[in-house]
C-alpha cells in the first residue's frame, strides 16, 4: 500500500472518504495520480458493525460538538446533533440507505422552473441533466444500482408490501422496491442482500455499496492511494500567490502534521466542509478560503423531511429486511397546483424500538406516546424526502464561543423552514397517511424530521463567481487548485436522495482534475 | 406470519427456576408482576427509599406500559442512586425535584405524589413540573434506560440484532399475509 511523504508536494489531498472523497480518491488513483485521503474517523471494517441502534451510533456517528439555532425542531430536541452522519472511513456511505436516484431535468434549473420565490435564493446549476447523464450511468454501474444495468430490483419486505398495497389503492402508478445500491444478486465481489435490516448501522454483509469496501480498497490496490484514518484537518494553507499548498491536520495521536499538496479537495460533508474553509481564513482571505462571494456556509439544505408511521390490526414487522427498498415516485414531479413548488419521494423506512422511542415524537410522554409504542410490531413506516428551497440565511457559521479540542471554532447550524417546505411537508403527511389508511391503518403518526442525514448546499456551484463558491466542476472560483467534492457543492437539493449525484460529480471531477494536472494548469 | 414470542428471555429463565422451586420469592413476584417487595429501594445508599419509590412511580406514569412489571422500571431508575452518589448536583436535582413534586401533591391531595391513587391525578401533578430540569432529566433518561433494555424488546415485538441469525431472508422478511391483493 502506498505511503506518501508529508513533504511530497505532488499529491492530491482529499479531506474525507465518503461518497465524494472516497470515489474521487479511487478515480484519481486509477488514473495514476498520487492521492492522500485524510479521514477524521477510524477505520472500522464491516464485520465489526453492530446490529444495535445506540451502540452503533456510539461506534459510527459524528458526535463532535456542534451548535444549532433557528426554528427547526431539531434545534429544540437535539441541539448539539444537527446531523446524523458518520465519522469513519467510508463516511456516510457506511450508514446510508442505498437509494440511488437521478435528478429530474428541472431540478438542475430551479430558478428557471420555479421563478422568483420570496425568501428563497434560487439558482440554476451550471450543468444540465444531459451533461450529467454519462456520469450518472458510470456511477450506477460502479455502485450496482438495481433497476439499472440489467440488475433486478430487490425483493419487497413486509414494510414495502404495505406501502405498495396502499399506494395502488390510492391510484399511485410508480411504486417499486427502488433503485438501490444494494446487491440483489452477487456483483463486484460482494454478495446479495440477506435482509438483515440495520442498513443505517453499517451493512455487515457488504451487499450495500460503501466506499469503505469498494472504492477505497480498489484505489489502495493501485499503489497510488493512501488513506490516513484518525486525521482531522484543521486548516488549509496557501502561498503568496493564493494557491493552496497543503493542509495542517491532527493525526491519530493528536499531533499536528503538515501534508503538502498539489491539489486539495474538500469532502467533509456539508457542515465540516464550509467549517474548514472558514477556519482557514488568512490575511489574504480574511473571510475564509474560496469565499469572495460570501456564500461559503450559506444555502444549507437538509431536504424537506418527515416520516409517517401507521399502526394496523395485524403484524407488519417493518424492521425485517432492507430498510429503504420501497418507493412511491408519483409526488416527485413539480406540480405547483398542490400549493408548493418541487416534489417529494415517499420511501419505506423503519426504526428499531430504541430509535422509535427517541424519534417518534421527541419529548412526548404519557399514554398517547406509550400506546403508539405498543403498536410497534403492527407498524409500517415511510420517510418523506423532498426538495427544500435554498435560503441564504440557512447557514453553517463558526460558533463564536465554542472550540474543539484543537482550539478551532466548532460549526453552528442555523435552519428555518421556508413556507414552501412547510406546505410540502403538510401535503406529504396527508398523502402518507392516506396510503396507509387505504389498507386499514387504525392510527397514523406524522413524525417530525430527524437530525439531518442529507446535508447539502453550503459551497454551492454557480456559473458566476459572485453567486457561489465553486464552478461546474467543483473547482473553487477563487483558487484554481482547491476543489469541493461532496454534497456541499449542490446548487439546489432536488427531491431525491443525494448520494448518486455526489458520486457522479466525483467521477466527473476526477476527469477535470486529471486533465488540468496533465495540462499543468494546476 | 412468523410472530414473536413476547416472553423475554429473563422471564423464561426465572419462570423455569420458579417451577423448580429454587428461585427466591421476590424473583417470582417480579417476573409474574404480582407485586414486589421494597427491598430494591432499601438498597439505595445515597437517595432515600421513599425517593427511589417516587422515581419508580414517576417512571410508570411517564411511560406507562401495563404489560411491563415493575422490574423493568426499577432497572431503569435504580442507576440514579449511583449517579447521585457520584455527583452532588444530581443528588440535589433529584431531592429538590421530588420535594417539589410532593409539595404539589400535598397542596392538592394532602398526600405525597406516590400515594395519589389515580394515574390521571398524578399525571396532572407531573404536568405542573414538566418544564423543570428534574422532570426532563428523568424523562430523557428513560428513553434509553427503559426502551434500550434488551429484556423489554421481545415484549414490544422487536427482535433486535439479526445478522448473527443470517438476517431475515429465511426468517419472515416478506411473510405478511393479510394485505389485499396489490
Amino acid at each position: 500500500m502506498a505511503k506518501f511523504d508529508l513533504n511530497d508536494s505532488g499529491v492530491v489531498v482529499i479531506v474525507g472518504s465518503g461518497a465524494g472523497g472516497g470515489t474521487l480518491g479511487n478515480e484519481l488513483a486509477q488514473k495514476g495520480i498520487k492521492v492522500v485521503i485524510l479521514e477524521a474517523g477510524p477505520r472500522i471494517e464491516n464485520q465489526d458493525f453492530i446490529n444495535d441502534e445506540w451502540d452503533s451510533f456510539g461506534q459510527l456517528a459524528w458526535s463532535d460538538m456542534r451548535t444549532t439555532s433557528g426554528s427547526w425542531r431539531v434545534h429544540k430536541d437535539f441541539p448539539n446533533i444537527p446531523a446524523w452522519i458518520v465519522k469513519a472511513v467510508g463516511g456516510s456511505t457506511v450508514h446510508w440507505a442505498g437509494a440511488s436516484l437521478r435528478f429530474d431535468e428541472h431540478e438542475f434549473k430551479i430558478k428557471s422552473a420555479y421563478g422568483n420565490i420570496p425568501g428563497a435564493n434560487l439558482l440554476d446549476w451550471p450543468i444540465t441533466l444531459a451533461e450529467m447523464e454519462p456520469y450518472y450511468a458510470k456511477a450506477e454501474n460502479k455502485m450496482g444500482v438495481t433497476r439499472t444495468n440489467g440488475i433486478p430490483g430487490l425483493p419487497g419486505n413486509n414494510n414495502f408490501k404495505v406501502l405498495e398495497a396502499g399506494a395502488k389503492k390510492l391510484g399511485y402508478k410508480e411504486v417499486h422496491t427502488g433503485r438501490m445500491a444494494i446487491n440483489s444478486e452477487p456483483r463486484d465481489g460482494r454478495g446479495s442482500c440477506q435482509q438483515i435490516g440495520f442498513c443505517f448501522q453499517g451493512c455487515k454483509s457488504g451487499a450495500k455499496w460503501s466506499t469503505l469496501y469498494t472504492e477505497i480498497p480498489k484505489g489502495e490496490a493501485t499503489g497510488n492511494l493512501e488513506v490516513r484514518p484518525g486525521s482531522m484537518v484543521i486548516k488549509i494553507e496557501h502561498d503568496q500567490s493564493g494557491k493552496v499548498t497543503g493542509v495542517v491536520y491532527a493525526d491519530e495521536t493528536g499531533a499536528m502534521q503538515r501534508q503538502k499538496a498539489r491539489v486539495v479537495a474538500v469532502a467533509g460533508n456539508s457542515i465540516e466542509s464550509p467549517r474548514l474553509l472558514l477556519n482557514s481564513a488568512s490575511s489574504m482571505f480574511p473571510d475564509g478560503l474560496a469565499n469572495s462571494s460570501g456564500q461559503v456556509g450559506r444555502n444549507y439544505l437538509r431536504h424537506m423531511t418527515g416520516s409517517v408511521y401507521a399502526t394496523f390490526e395485524k403484524s407488519v414487522h417493518m424492521y425485517r429486511g432492507t430498510t429503504m427498498a420501497g418507493i412511491i415516485r408519483d409526488e416527485a414531479k413539480n406540480d405547483p397546483k398542490r400549493g408548493f413548488v418541487g416534489g417529494y419521494e415517499m420511501e419505506t423506512l423503519s426504526l428499531g424500538l430504541p430509535f422509535m422511542a427517541a424519534f417518534l415524537n421527541p419529548g412526548a410522554w404519557g399514554r398517547s406516546f406509550t400506546s403508539a409504542m405498543e403498536g410497534y410490531p403492527r407498524m409500517a413506516g415511510m420517510w418523506l424526502v423532498g426538495e427544500d428551497l435554498p435560503q441564504e440565511t440557512n447557514r453553517v457559521t463558526l460558533d463564536p464561543n465554542i472550540k474543539d479540542k484543537f482550539g478551532m471554532p466548532v460549526a453552528s447550524v442555523h435552519f428555518d423552514d421556508h413556507p414552501n417546505d412547510v406546505a410540502m411537508r403538510d401535503h406529504a403527511y396527508k398523502q402518507g397517511a392516506a396510503v396507509y389508511e387505504a389498507v386499514g391503518a387504525t392510527v397514523t403518526y406524522p413524525t417530525p424530521p430527524y437530525p439531518s442525514t442529507h446535508n447539502m448546499g453550503t459551497n454551492r456551484m454557480s456559473e458566476k463567481p459572485r453567486d457561489g463558491v465553486v464552478n461546474k466542476f467543483g473547482q473553487s472560483h477563487d483558487i484554481k487548485n482547491l476543489f469541493v467534492s461532496d454534497g456541499s457543492q449542490f446548487t439546489s437539493g432536488a427531491a431525491c436522495n443525494p448520494t448518486l449525484t455526489i458520486v457522479s460529480l466525483a467521477i466527473r471531477q476526477a476527469d477535470t482534475i486529471a486533465g488540468a494536472m496533465q495540462r499543468k494548469e494546476i | 406470519m412468523r410472530e414473536i414470542d413476547r416472553r423475554s428471555k429473563y422471564d423464561r429463565r426465572v419462570f423455569l427456576k420458579g417451577a423448580a422451586v429454587t428461585a427466591p420469592a421476590v424473583a417470582i413476584a417480579t417476573s409474574t408482576g404480582l407485586g414486589i417487595t421494597d427491598a430494591w429501594a432499601d438498597e439505595a445508599g445515597t437517595l432515600t427509599p421513599a425517593t427511589m419509590k417516587t422515581l419508580l412511580k414517576m417512571a410508570r406514569d411517564i411511560y406507562p406500559h401495563d404489560f411491563l412489571g415493575d422490574s423493568y422500571y426499577i432497572s431503569a431508575v435504580k442507576p440514579w442512586d449511583d449517579k447521585a452518589a457520584k455527583d452532588p448536583a444530581v443528588k440535589s436535582l433529584i431531592n429538590d425535584g421530588v420535594a417539589r413534586l410532593d409539595q404539589e401533591a400535598n397542596e392538592r391531595h394532602k398526600m405525597p405524589y406516590a400515594q395519589v391513587a389515580w394515574e390521571n391525578d398524578r399525571v396532572a401533578l407531573l404536568q405542573r413540573i414538566e418544564e423543570s430540569a428534574f422532570f426532563q432529566k428523568i424523562r430523557g433518561d428513560l428513553i434509553a434506560s427503559l426502551y434500550n433494555n434488551k429484556e423489554v424488546w421481545p415484549r414490544f415485538g422487536y427482535e433486535g440484532s439479526s445478522a448473527e441469525h443470517g438476517g431475515y431472508i429465511k426468517r419472515g422478511f416478506a411473510d405478511i399475509d393479510w394485505l389485499p391483493k396489490a
